[in-house]
């Protein structure tokens, strides 16, 4: 039915603003398309293993190898002409911008671009499955608790209060703590990627954990709304079982909130991301994210000689990131609503 | 299945001393709010019983014990039977509910405007109903609900069958929440202020549909309104509320041209004649709190007082117990054939026998 909705929304005239938001949220799905296109394509070249393996070692990958020299700089799209190493290495000591890499080099000559594409993957992973923990731990919660009512639903929100009540910092610290102390009492000794993906694991409960929170109190508010509409009355009327009231009539009403608070969570998630990657949790160097990219940025920020591309490029990302996402969502909200296209 | 038989001498809604009561939100220790208290009512098929009274009265709450809607927790069913051909509705498990509302008994809602799910089309709607109770296919289905949209009096019902609510009008939403409330040819039909929210011309041609179609299916309806003009020109038999209790019940033209009930007489007192001059009209209050209109029904002299609760008992009431049930007080008297009013109990009214409000009576039909 909502197909339907979808297919007929558009051929209808809509108003000036509408409009404008239309266009809004079609420029910001195709950024987000792009850059995300853009992120992801980098991956499997940021990760592929570079180098000879002597003695046996296993060779690095790319993003984490310590020679500059092994193919690191450039895709291979864009190969390193020969004089091209000394002037990178000149202008990384002078602090300035290099002319071949697209978005200049870091301190230790590695290319931004391919810096920033590999963190974005990062970033855009992280915060879409923090946001989607968030929204379907959030959202089943506060229906249960709406729809059980009395109260299971006092326990259940004084729950809510309370973990609301904990700073999200200190949780989230603990949390990592708690691992790395796991695995110091394990003994396991893992190799650098599985660390990696362990510190991004971590990272993505402590902020799905948190950020659900929300989004359990909006739903259970429209729940509770939608419940008291007549509506949902003249379904009960008509003989609607329980189950197919609650997924046939109350969920396809809530999209609306859904979708919109899902866009919102998603920058929300990138934000803590970075800003967790800043105090050293998660994602941690080599591997990139424009959290932490960012941060290494703002270290690189001073007035003797600034690197001031290293803040710009990552911020900017975010900021076309968050952007998008906001008109996504507006977007979709409107598109989910036959009745946002009434006048 | 059993077909009812129009002529048939057994009411189709029999509801008997029924009392539903709601817990007191300000503290769990205050006392139960009673919304109904010894309700008594009966429908015939093809009979149209008209339930007024003010905002609060238990109207509703009838209407949606009828159909087991009432929300327990809070709500509770305190006494009472309410049977529907024979079964009683308040004992029934909510999976044989479930079979009955919407194929048995029908209810159409006060606000069309909200009434409709928003995020699915007419005929989504009306079909779902059918294809809950019928065992039918989707394009069967689809066939009863053009149907239903023609036989409410939908234009053009093949084209309106895939709009969405909002893009229909107020009267036509009414249309389709009737179509949907009859795709399944209920025997009964709670209408629920079915044309307040609407404006009059509509009333009358949504009021006229309903009869129409009670004519040709034989339906009973208990209308519940606050407009008094709609019951004069649709209702067969009605029944006044107020505060939970039945206070007048008879037949329609009776009723109209001899109100017994002090309150009942204040209700239409209250009403404002095109020809007369008034600075103000004569409210309720006014009438009710009138101890002289207390004395002028019959039977006054041997304890027989309309029961009001402002009003102190008469001489010879019986004293209430701490333990009696709420709505006891007061006693349905059968004062003239097929003329009810609520009075005080007394010894004298309990001695008589009393004979429960049954009116099987049809207007212009003799």
């Amino acid at each position: 039915m909502l197909h339907a909705a979808l297919a007929e929304a558009p051929s209808r005239s809509a108003p000036v603003g509408a409009r404008y938001g239309a266009a809004a949220s079609r420029c910001g799905l195709w950024l987000l398309v792009v850059l995300t296109l853009a992120c992801v394509g980098s991956v499997p070249w940021a990760l592929a293993r570079v180098g000879t393996t002597e003695q046996g070692s296993a060779r690095s990958r790319r993003y984490e190898a310590a020679d500059l020299g092994m193919g690191l700089l450039p895709p291979r799209w864009w190969p390193l002409a020969p004089d091209d190493r000394a002037r990178i290495d000149r202008a990384a000591q002078d602090g300035r911008t290099v002319p071949t890499r697209w978005l200049g080099t870091d301190r230790l000559g590695r290319d931004v671009l391919a810096r920033c594409l590999l963190g974005g993957a990062v970033s855009l992973v992280v915060g879409t499955a923090a946001a989607t923990i968030a929204v379907v731990i959030g959202t089943f919660y506060g229906m249960v608790a709406a729809v059980a009512g009395g109260r299971v639903d006092g326990i259940m929100m004084r729950t809510v209060d309370v973990l609301y009540g904990l700073p999200t910092i200190l949780i989230v610290v603990l949390l990592a703590v708690a691992v790395d102390g796991v695995l110091a009492r394990v003994g396991t000794d893992l190799a650098s990627w599985q660390m990696q993906l362990l510190n991004g694991g971590t990272l993505l409960v402590a902020i799905g954990a948190v950020s659900w929170l929300t989004m359990a109190r909006v739903i259970r508010g429209q729940v509770l709304s939608l419940r008291a509409q007549p509506f949902m009355e003249a379904c009960r009327a008509i003989g609607v079982p329980a189950r197919r009231q609650f997924f046939r009539h109350l969920l396809p009403n809530l999209v609306g909130p859904i979708v919109v608070y899902a866009t919102l969570a998603v920058p929300a998630a990138i934000l803590s991301e970075s800003f967790l990657s800043f105090l050293g949790i998660g994602i941690r160097e080599p591997l990139p994210s424009w959290g932490n990219l960012a941060a290494d940025g703002l270290a690189e920020l001073n007035p003797v000689r600034s690197r001031w591309w290293l803040l710009l490029w990552p911020c900017l990302l975010i900021a076309t990131t968050l952007l998008s996402l906001n008109f996504i969502g507006e977007g979709l909200r409107e598109r989910f609503d036959p009745r946002g296209r009434r006048s | 299945m059993i077909q009812p038989d129009p002529n048939t001498k057994r009411p189709l809604l029999d509801v008997a001393d029924l009392a539903v009561s709601f817990d007191n939100a300000s503290s769990a220790s205050a006392p139960r709010i009673q919304a109904v208290a010894g309700v008594n009512m009966t429908i015939y098929p093809r009979q149209t019983l008209a339930v007024v009274g003010e905002s609060g009265c238990g109207k509703s709450v009838t209407a949606m014990s009828t159909m087991q809607l009432v929300p327990r927790p809070p709500g509770r069913f305190d006494r009472g039977t309410i049977l529907f051909e024979g079964r009683d509705l308040l004992s029934l498990p909510e999976r044989a509910m479930l079979d009955v509302r919407g194929k048995d008994i029908a209810m159409i809602f006060q606000e069309p405007m909200t009434s409709l799910n928003p995020v699915y089309t007419i005929g989504d709607q009306i079909m779902e109903a059918i294809l809950l109770h019928q065992s039918i296919g989707a394009e069967g289905a689809r066939e009863i609900a053009l149907q239903a949209m023609r036989d409410v009096g939908i234009p053009k019902p093949e084209q309106r069958i895939d709009a969405y609510p909002h893009q229909f009008s107020g009267g036509m939403r009414q249309r389709v929440m009737i179509a949907m409330a009859l795709a399944c040819q209920p025997k009964l039909l709670l209408a629920d202020e079915p044309t307040t929210a609407l404006d009059v011309t509509i009333q009358a041609q949504i009021l006229e549909l309903l009869q129409e179609l009670q004519r040709t299916r034989g339906m009973g309806i208990m209308l519940i309104t606050h407009n008094l003009g709609v019951v004069a020109e649709n209702a067969d038999v009605i029944c006044v509320m107020y505060a939970g209790r039945v206070v007048e019940y008879a037949k329609v033209y009776e009723l109209f041209d001899r109100p017994l009930h002090p309150y009942t007489r204040g209700l239409f007192n209250s009403i404002p004649k095109l020809r007369d001059q008034k600075h103000r009209l004569v409210t309720v209050d006014e009438l009710v709190n009138d101890p002289a209109e207390y004395r002028k029904l019959p039977g006054h002299d041997k304890g027989v007082v309309p029961w009001w609760p402002t009003m102190p008992p008469p001489a010879g009431a019986r004293a209430l117990g701490h333990d009696d049930a709420v709505g006891s007080e007061t006693v349905l008297h059968e004062v003239e054939r097929d003329h009810w009013v609520g009075c005080w109990r007394t010894e004298h009214l309990d001695a008589l026998p009393g004979r429960r409000p049954d009116i099987d009576y049809r207007r212009g039909a003799v």
